[in-house]
């Protein structure tokens, strides 16, 4: 029993921790309609932040800075604003093809440098030297995992309650306007490019808080977790919860990450051994149909997305 | 240094090749293609298996061609993969790109591209393995042609630059001298124009993937002929190949030809600076410095 339920809040920590990171991707493309086509560089590099800052120093590497736990997370957020500020100036003035391009360019930079700057991540053999806030006065790995998982929690419902208020906000509105209909937006006097860019950053550092909260979780780092199969993840469970909408970015998350879970544990059981290798291979394909099957036949998801109507209800409709 | 420069020419045409029908594509259906490159690796594929079957029912013609490798059987099984890859090409975008671009908007392309370059190079893996095949299991010593500076040429490379530059010739003739590429231009400048003017607009699409697809093929196998045939090869090539297109500017076929040498020999010259490692991230620094400096590229023209 104590086994089933230790896996389940396992399984959820992760999955949670994955739906932060498409409520980031929501508030992306969503919400604003930006195509961000590397999500695990912007969830890496709040990881690689948050072990920087918040691990013990290591011999043969710099960083350590053994910084108090929330200012690590925060610093890993900003690490990652930072990366998405700088792609996004250079690219988010020009056609859609530049972000998209752009960023999956960042991803497989990131994970290079990630890999080969050993000096500052550890290269192919990840980061470590992290120590996770109260687990020795937890003591018993059994109800730090159940701890962690209530603050995983908090902070979803945390990016939760924040998107919600924004996309229903001012803010909000500009961002469904120029996503619908840019021209239209600009000659009412507002600046897309600018709005554009805080919308991609904002998505980015949620993601950032995602990638932080994996790091935490492990307490460790490596090339592995960038890759970008992560990126096809996150798209999946966005496309299937349906774009525009945050419960559906959650429900994805969860159902996506239960579909990935249990497909390598059957394949695992059922498969001969020469075919186990080709694992990977099979889910990957898995997902990809997922993405095209999706994109064809129910582009809006399982639950579409709202009409978000902004202004105080006291008007009968149609007035 | 001399030997880095010829080097990347070398990739350079491979790189234009992939580009040029990339290029296309996205300035016909104005989406970001990232299946793309897995043209590449059917076309590598495609030809190794042709290559198998001559070997085996017509073995008289699978002798090296004078100091290539290439032999007869795998000339003839390129052009076999050229065709059949161009008719992959179309027949993906009749099966799934076609059915989203006549609902959705150009963002589903981009991601569904994604979806379908997964597949693609999932399934390949599926039916070839993972590891790598090689077209002759002959080893090719490259030649030096001088030996200070020291440089050294693989009779096979040189075939695929001379290749690639006969290949972009003929397209050249085929855009700027025949109905068709008038066609072509009308419909990249205004499709609703084009098709008033009695141009068949998804005859002028078909056309197009097949000529990238073919491009793409001829590019894998070149590819192929000097590593090795694995089935990540488009996951390998498929940001090089976006960093020729944003370098010569998106839609301009000459600016691909162009951008995917200047791709291929900053790559190779960048190793003289970085550790070799650090390769894969170069086409990324190019699309970063194109974009700060000239965001439309060489040839490209804004369009939003």
């Amino acid at each position: 029993m104590i086994g089933v339920i230790s896996y389940l809040v396992f399984f959820s920590t992760i999955a949670s921790i994955l739906a932060i990171a498409v409520l980031g991707l929501n508030l992306q493309w969503g919400n604003t309609g930006l195509f961000n086509g590397g999500v695990a560089a912007f969830f890496g590099a709040g990881a690689y932040g948050m072990i920087l800052l918040g691990g013990s120093a290591q011999p043969d590497r710099i960083g350590g800075f053994d910084l108090f736990y929330p200012l690590a997370l925060i610093g890993g957020m900003l690490i990652t604003g930072v990366l998405a500020c700088v792609v996004g100036m250079l690219t988010l003035r020009l056609r859609h093809d530049y972000l998209a391009i752009a960023t999956f360019g960042v991803a497989v930079a990131f994970e290079n440098v990630v890999r080969n700057a050993e000096g500052l991540t550890g290269g192919a053999k990840g980061m470590r030297g992290f120590v996770r806030p109260f687990e020795a006065a937890v003591g018993n790995p059994f109800w730090f995992n159940i701890l962690y998982f209530i603050f995983v929690v908090a902070a979803l419902v945390a990016v939760y309650l924040f998107l919600e208020k924004l996309i229903r906000s001012p803010f909000g509105r500009l961002l469904r306007a120029i996503r619908e209909d840019e021209t239209a937006a600009q000659s009412l006097g507002k600046n897309p490019s600018r709005i554009r860019l805080t919308a991609f950053v904002t998505g980015s550092i949620i993601m950032g808080l995602a990638g932080g909260l994996y790091g935490t979780f492990y307490a460790f780092v490596s090339p592995q977790d960038v890759l970008p199969s992560l990126t096809f993840q996150i798209w999946a469970m966005l496309i299937v919860g349906g774009a525009g909408n945050n419960r559906g970015a959650i429900a994805g998350a969860f159902l996506i990450w239960a579909a990935w879970t249990a497909s390598g544990w059957v394949l695992s059981r059922v498969a001969p051994v020469d075919v186990q290798i080709y694992l990977g291979t099979l889910q990957f394909i898995l997902i990809g149909t997922i993405i095209v099957g999706m994109l064809m036949w129910r582009p809006q998801g399982l639950m579409p997305e709202k009409l978000v109507l902004s202004q105080s209800g006291d008007y009968p409709p149609g007035e | 240094m001399i030997q880095y420069l010829v080097d990347g020419v070398l990739v350079g045409s491979i790189l234009s090749l992939g580009a040029i029908g990339l290029t296309m594509v996205m300035h016909m259906l104005r989406f970001a293609n990232f299946s793309h490159a897995e043209l590449l690796s059917i076309g590598a594929y495609s030809a190794l298996v042709f290559d198998g079957v001559f070997s085996a029912v017509l073995p008289q013609i699978s002798a090296s061609i004078g100091p290539l490798s290439l032999t007869w059987a795998l000339l003839l099984s390129i052009v076999l993969a050229m065709a059949m890859t161009g008719l992959s090409a179309v027949i993906i975008d009749w099966l799934i790109f076609k059915r989203i671009r006549d609902k959705g908007d150009a963002l589903s392309m981009v991601f569904a591209s994604f979806g379908v370059a997964l597949i693609i190079r999932n399934v390949i893996a599926l039916i070839f393995g993972l590891k790598t095949h090689l077209y002759t299991q002959d080893i090719v010593f490259a030649v030096v042609i001088s030996r200070d500076p020291l440089l050294m040429v693989k009779p096979d490379q040189v075939f695929g630059l001379f290749a690639a530059l006969v290949i972009m010739l003929v397209l050249h003739y085929l855009l700027s001298r025949t109905t068709f590429g008038y066609a072509l231009r009308a419909v990249a400048e205004n499709p609703s124009l084009a098709q008033v003017s009695g141009i068949r607009l998804s005859r002028v699409v078909a056309i197009t993937w097949i000529i990238g697809g073919a491009l793409a093929a001829a590019a894998g196998v070149f590819y192929g002929l000097n590593n090795q045939i694995s089935p990540v090869i488009g996951k390998d090539l498929v940001l090089p190949i976006f960093a020729a297109t944003i370098v010569g500017g998106i839609g301009s076929v000459y600016g691909a030809v162009l951008g995917g040498f200047i791709v291929g020999i900053a790559a190779s010259m960048a190793l003289l600076i970085l550790p070799s490692g650090y390769s894969p991230a170069v086409p990324f620094l190019i699309i970063m410095a194109v974009l700060l400096i000239r965001p439309n590229g060489l040839f490209g023209e804004a369009r939003t």
